[in-house]
């Protein structure tokens, strides 16, 4: 996003007196720049040019070696005489002494200095200490150090007179300003503050100083006084000869309605750019290169009009845009040979015929055939007009996101192309000299800004402020519309710099944000009564909180998992949770690419974590989707950008990959821990089997539970023996319990005997949707129990006995259940028995012996008959 | 020893007079027992007397029964009141010995708690449900079509750049995992554009969920994060009614102090476009030091705008007949400023110490 140097923004306009630049930010913000960051201005002195008189390297026990300089520090230098304690045996000249761990300087070299008071950015104070045997009055700085970039490899050389260091390139001092003592604050720009600026996409004209300055007029109502009004000192016509031939417009718009170029000869290649532009450069986050690429750069900066310039002598006219033939190919500037898509827009020279070299991926970056180099005299210079679909399309194809498809694929003025050229080229002319061409080239098929035409009062009816007509006409006429009133009707045309005005609406922002959205008034609306939470957010809250204030503490885990984690849980290949798992096109991390087919696959990670600070007993839970497709790809488009049917809708909705919301819980260790009055109670597969219950009783359903799996999905990670499936009363599975197969728990790092459970809560929400429970009377007769006591063979499932024990009582059973399960010898080989509880009653009277009787007979015959069973 | 005669008034005095010492003196339950029955017994002088009233001669009948009388009377009345003293101090006793110390651990199970972003949720949509706004919902892994392009986001438009989409392989299947609950704003408003336009029902609804960009997790950033949205559709409605609303929300949440102000933005979907801010609601912009706002005065809280008309188009809604204004806020970002969450990986991380300080409500 664009560093704008405050020094730069106020040669358009006049800040308001005495502005910090947070108060500059601030005002930006008003109208909509949002602010990124500020840098400069947090050094505080004295930070000093110094001269390195004497270097002595000192080899240090820990294996470094440090160097003890004297540096020449001007008026800030100690006397000559013995230095500071310890350094006081040697008598120095006049100079500072300082420690320096850095190795990239010598004797006689230009350095800055930090000296003892004095405030880095940090905020770091500085003061003299004593370090490695020696007194060191501050220190001699890196880049990083000051704030201008990022290196920390070394210290900062400015000159270096035996030419034996490197020098700095992000900074550029003058040598007349190299003098020891003198303050290095102004000549490194540290003074000097730059603003970063979060663009939004509708904006591209804020990606310049004009841009910003404009904006910071509209804030302040400082007058502007626009860079880009340079007077033309050349005519149009036949200069460079340039074609436009766009045979594949991408959605009816050509790739370059504009195509400005101009020559200047006779240039000193060797000319170098003028220290203030190379700070600005630098501020801007741009690196200087030469003077030709800096004024290109600076220009774009300024006017926010990429450019680019060409060496005349390589390019051999005329020009062709057009757009990529297949197989085409393309060296940019960054020495990547691209291959070419029919998309591209492309700049062609003619050395075998017309068009025949690519020159340029227009709008995005120059080749490097034609690129200007040292030796460059007579320079082409470009300002062109892209469409910003193109480029778009383009800078995506090639991941080339370069400064000037920043800008083009946001919108850059239509009207600039030939004023940008005349401010570069007489920069270029200034600092190096050469001839302007007085002819220069302009194709223009710009189509003019239509007009919107707007009711004034429409502003007021969108913010809710009534806005008077003349509010209304200042505020477009300021951001630069021309306003033509005809009663209340507007005709507005938007400037040429603000393609993003395309209809009344967008002119009602900019009234808004002229006006300022701090005036608006704060009406709460009245809705109409609604209908309150749904029947499926009233049962998931319940389901939630009944997990919660059964143990359960709820976790929310990413829904991103391996293969691997499958392959762990033992999930088979044939497995849905396999087969329909859905896969991200670009996931955060190879590893994961799947989106999870259960909750327990990623709910896993959460008891790691866990397990892995320490906890012995955890119960976590989640609530959420996961997500099963049979197929993917048939997501219906062609109803886009206007209006869709109900009919799309569902077919829509057909197309996405199942994503019912599910609960699923993990239970490891303890459920009750053991404590000072009794024992520790392990978590075990009857707990998972109660929460599925707990569910359900929130979900106001009944769930068949049995040991019958379900068909496509094995019960793995469940222990084989220890799984439980729950159907709901139509057969529909909606979820399984137990305890984890003891190989899963190895391969997953969980403890033995870990258990869980996972249910399909939407299942369950659906089957109780809309249902009116209806009430049965409470008896208020004594109840009549009968215990008994069948000896059954092994395989019999209890709750299968205990049905059929309800469903041989009749409508007299209240109740049956289990309440024990022995095997031993008495019992004998393959055989157990149940113990039952039978509770009966009647609502209108106290049940006879031999009404219980007859119960009691028929719930015997029955056992017996289906199950074999024996009484004891 | 002579039996004591009823007639012997003295006698009967003395022998009183003993009992009733003897209950006084008692000190247990037991030992009054055995006063009791030296006392009042078969063998006690006063029973003898008592039985010996039928041998005196029939003119002092009278006199000894009477004497006799008094004599039990106030013996049986002293017994009751000892007794009762004595169960009462035993009562006492037993209790104070049955004393436990009701600091000593009575966990029965684990602990659980809900997910704060959960209940921070539930709490917000609580909000929009008390003012008549519905809760809509909608899949995570959604149709492009409804996560952008009937969004007004151009399909290249850097705008969808913005967004950092996670898509669904094959790229062209035409699904992603939702940027933001906006889509179910439009579905929501395709739900009930009928009731809209034939009963002139304004469309009142918060979209709260998951929603997914790929952003590696930090401090402050995670690839999967929760939305609140809200979308009001309706004739007459201004960016003054969205101020109200948000106004209302951040109340409900901040506390009668709390004001929001907007600050001109984009996004592709809202027109006139607003950045929300939230004024410090630690130090109401008064400490320059605040953690909570970083010295600004303000936090940042989420976007919002006026429905852009080509959004309203897309749900078959007419532009000109109802305008619409939506607002939408991280759930993730509310609760780490609202409760001084410092790390985003707390959250996702799965810790139940996380959820476990926020218990069943927030």
């Amino acid at each position: 996003m664009p560093k704008i140097p405050l020094k730069w923004l106020e040669e358009s306009i006049d800040l308001l007196p005495g502005s910090t630049a947070e108060d500059v930010a601030a005002a930006l913000v008003k109208v909509g720049l949002e602010e990124e960051g500020i840098e400069g201005g947090s050094v505080t002195g004295p930070l000093v040019i110094g001269r390195v008189m004497s270097l002595v390297k000192e080899p240090q026990s820990n294996g470094k070696t440090i160097n003890y300089c004297r540096v020449d520090v001007g008026e800030h230098n100690d006397p000559a005489g013995p230095g500071h304690k310890p350094d006081n045996k040697v008598d120095y000249p006049e100079s500072k002494g300082i420690v320096c761990g850095a190795h990239n300087f010598v004797e006689g070299d230009f350095v800055v200095v930090v000296l003892p008071g004095a405030v880095l950015p940090g905020p770091f104070p500085i003061g003299g200490r004593k370090t490695y045997g020696h007194w060191s009055d501050g220190m001699i700085c890196s880049a990083k150090e000051l704030g201008l970039g990022e290196d920390h490899s070394g210290i900062i050389v400015l000159k270096s007179p035996s030419g034996e260091s490197q020098v700095f390139a992000g900074a550029s001092v003058p040598d007349e300003a190299l003098v020891p003592g003198a303050d290095a604050i102004p000549l490194l720009g540290l003074d000097e503050q730059t603003i970063e600026i979060n663009v939004t996409p509708d904006r591209g004209y804020s990606f310049s100083v004009r841009g910003v300055a404009r904006e910071y007029a509209h804030s302040t109502g400082q007058p502007l006084r626009d860079p880009a009004k340079v007077e033309l000192t050349s005519k149009r016509g036949s200069g460079f000869e340039v074609d436009i031939d766009d045979q594949a417009p991408i959605r009816d718009r050509v790739g370059c309605d504009r195509f400005a170029a101009r020559i200047l000869r006779g240039f000193d290649p060797k000319a170098s750019s003028p220290t203030w532009m190379k700070r600005r450069l630098d501020q801007a986050g741009m690196r200087p290169i030469s003077l030709a690429v800096d004024v290109t750069n600076y220009v774009m900066l300024e006017l926010g009009q990429p450019l680019h310039a060409y060496d005349l002598a390589k390019v051999h006219a005329p020009i062709q845009v057009r757009r990529a033939k297949p197989g085409e190919t393309l060296v940019t500037l960054d020495d990547v040979e691209r291959k070419l898509s029919p998309e591209d827009i492309l700049v062609c020279d003619s050395p075998d015929g017309r068009g025949s070299r690519v020159i340029g991926l227009g709008g995005v970056m120059g080749g490097l055939e034609t690129e200007i180099s040292d030796t460059t005299t007579d320079v082409l210079l470009e300002a062109a007009h892209w469409d910003p679909i193109t480029i778009a399309r383009t800078a995506r194809r090639h991941k080339l996101g370069s400064e000037a498809s920043r800008r083009y694929e946001r919108g850059v003025d239509t009207a600039l192309p030939p004023y940008a050229i005349e401010r570069a080229l007489r920069l270029m002319q200034e600092f190096g000299g050469g001839e302007l061409d007085e002819i220069y080239t302009d194709i223009n098929d710009v189509e003019p800004v239509r007009p919107i035409s707007m009711d004034a009062s429409f502003p007021g009816t969108i913010v809710g402020v009534e806005y008077r007509q003349d509010v209304v006409v200042d505020s477009l006429e300021q951001v630069g519309c021309k306003v033509e009133v005809s009663g209340s009707m507007l005709s507005v045309t938007p400037p040429t710099w603000r393609p993003d005005l395309e209809a009344p609406v967008n002119l009602v922002e900019e009234v808004a944000r002229l006006e300022g959205y701090e005036s608006l008034p704060s009406v709460l609306p009245v809705a109409p009564p609604g209908r309150g939470l749904t029947h499926s957010q009233k049962v998931r809250r319940s389901v939630a909180r009944s997990l919660a204030e059964a143990g359960l503490t709820e976790v929310l885990t990413y829904p991103f998992m391996s293969e691997q984690r499958l392959d762990d849980m033992l999930v088979p290949a044939d497995d849905i949770r396999r087969v329909q798992a859905v896969r991200l096109a670009n996931p955060l991390s190879a590893a994961m690419p799947l989106m999870r087919t259960g909750l327990t696959s990623t709910l896993i990670d959460a008891v790691k974590t866990n397990l892995g600070r320490g906890a012995q007993d955890v119960a976590v839970y989640e609530i959420g989707r996961a997500y099963r497709a049979d197929h993917i790809g048939e997501v219906p488009t062609s109803f886009s950008g206007s209006t869709i049917t109900p009919d799309d809708v569902e077919r829509l909705n057909e197309a996405l990959p199942g994503q019912p919301r599910r609960a699923a819980g993990i239970m490891v260790g303890n459920r009750v821990p053991a404590s000072w009055n009794h024992g520790a109670e392990a978590f075990d597969w009857t707990d998972t089997i109660a929460m599925v219950n707990l569910i359900a009783d929130a979900c106001g359903v009944t769930l068949q539970v049995s040991r019958d799996p379900f068909p496509g999905l094995s019960t793995m990670p469940l222990h084989p023996g220890r799984a439980a499936t729950f159907r709901l009363s139509d057969g529909t599975p909606v979820g399984v319990a137990g305890e984890m197969h003891p190989k899963v728990c190895e391969n997953l790092g969980l403890p033995p005997r870990t258990v869980g459970f996972e249910v399909i809560l939407d299942d369950m929400i659906a089957e109780s949707e809309g249902r009116i429970a209806p009430a049965s009377p409470v008896s208020q007769q004594v109840l009549a129990k009968e215990d008994f006591a069948f000896v059954v063979p092994d395989h019999v499932a209890a709750g299968d006995l205990v049905a059929s024990v309800k469903s041989a009582g009749g409508e007299l059973v209240e109740d049956a259940h289990v309440f024990d399960v022995y095997t031993g010898e008495q019992i004998g080989e393959g055989k157990k028995s149940l113990a039952v509880n039978v509770v009966m009653r009647a609502a209108d009277r106290t049940l006879g012996a031999d009404e219980v009787l007859a119960v009691r007979e028929a719930i015997i015959a029955a056992a017996g008959e289906e199950f074999g069973a024996v009484l004891r | 020893m002579t039996d004591l005669s009823p007639l012997d008034a003295d006698g009967v005095q003395a022998a009183v007079d003993e009992a009733l010492a003897a209950f006084a003196a008692a000190t247990t339950l037991d030992e009054l027992k055995e006063a009791r029955i030296a006392h009042t017994g078969d063998k006690a002088p006063l029973t003898l007397a008592n039985r010996a009233i039928k041998d005196v001669e029939p003119a002092d009948k009278a006199a000894a029964g009477k004497a006799m009388g008094a004599a039990r009377g106030a013996l049986g009345k002293a017994l009751a009141a000892r007794t009762e003293e004595l169960e009462a101090e035993r009562d006492a006793r037993v209790l104070l010995e049955e004393t436990v110390d009701v600091t000593l651990p009575v966990q029965r199970g684990l602990k659980g708690a809900r997910h704060p972003l959960e209940t921070l949720q539930e709490t917000m949509c609580d909000t929009f449900v008390a003012m008549g706004w519905e809760v809509a919902e909608g899949p995570e892994m959604e149709a492009e079509w409804f996560n952008f392009d009937a969004l007004n986001f151009d399909p290249d438009h850097p705008a969808r750049e913005m967004q950092d989409t996670f898509f669904i392989d094959p790229p062209e299947s035409g699904l992603l995992l939702r940027t933001h609950t906006s889509p179910v704003q439009v579905r929501a408003a395709l739900e009930r554009r009928d009731a809209l336009v034939h009963e002139g029902r304004g469309i009142y609804v918060v979209c709260p969920g998951k929603t997914f960009r790929t952003d590696e997790l930090d401090a402050t950033h995670t690839p999967v994060f929760h939305q609140i949205e809200g979308l009001a559709v309706d004739k007459g409605l201004t960016m003054a009614h969205l101020k109200g609303t948000l106004d209302a929300f951040a109340r409900s949440l901040f506390g009668p102090d709390a004001v929001t102000r907007l600050r001109p933005s984009f996004f592709p979907f809202t027109e006139p476009s607003a950045e929300m801010d939230l004024r410090c609601f630690v130090c109401g912009g008064q400490d320059a030091a605040c953690r909570t706002c970083h010295g600004t005065g303000w936090i940042e809280w989420g976007g919002c705008g006026m429905t852009h008309p080509n959004v309203l188009i897309a749900a078959g809604i007419d532009p000109f007949e109802y305008t619409a204004f939506a607002f939408g806020m991280g759930i993730e970002r509310t609760l780490m400023f609202r409760h001084g969450v410092k790390d985003m990986r707390d959250m996702v991380e799965g810790d139940v110490h996380f959820s476990q300080q926020f218990g069943m409500e927030i």
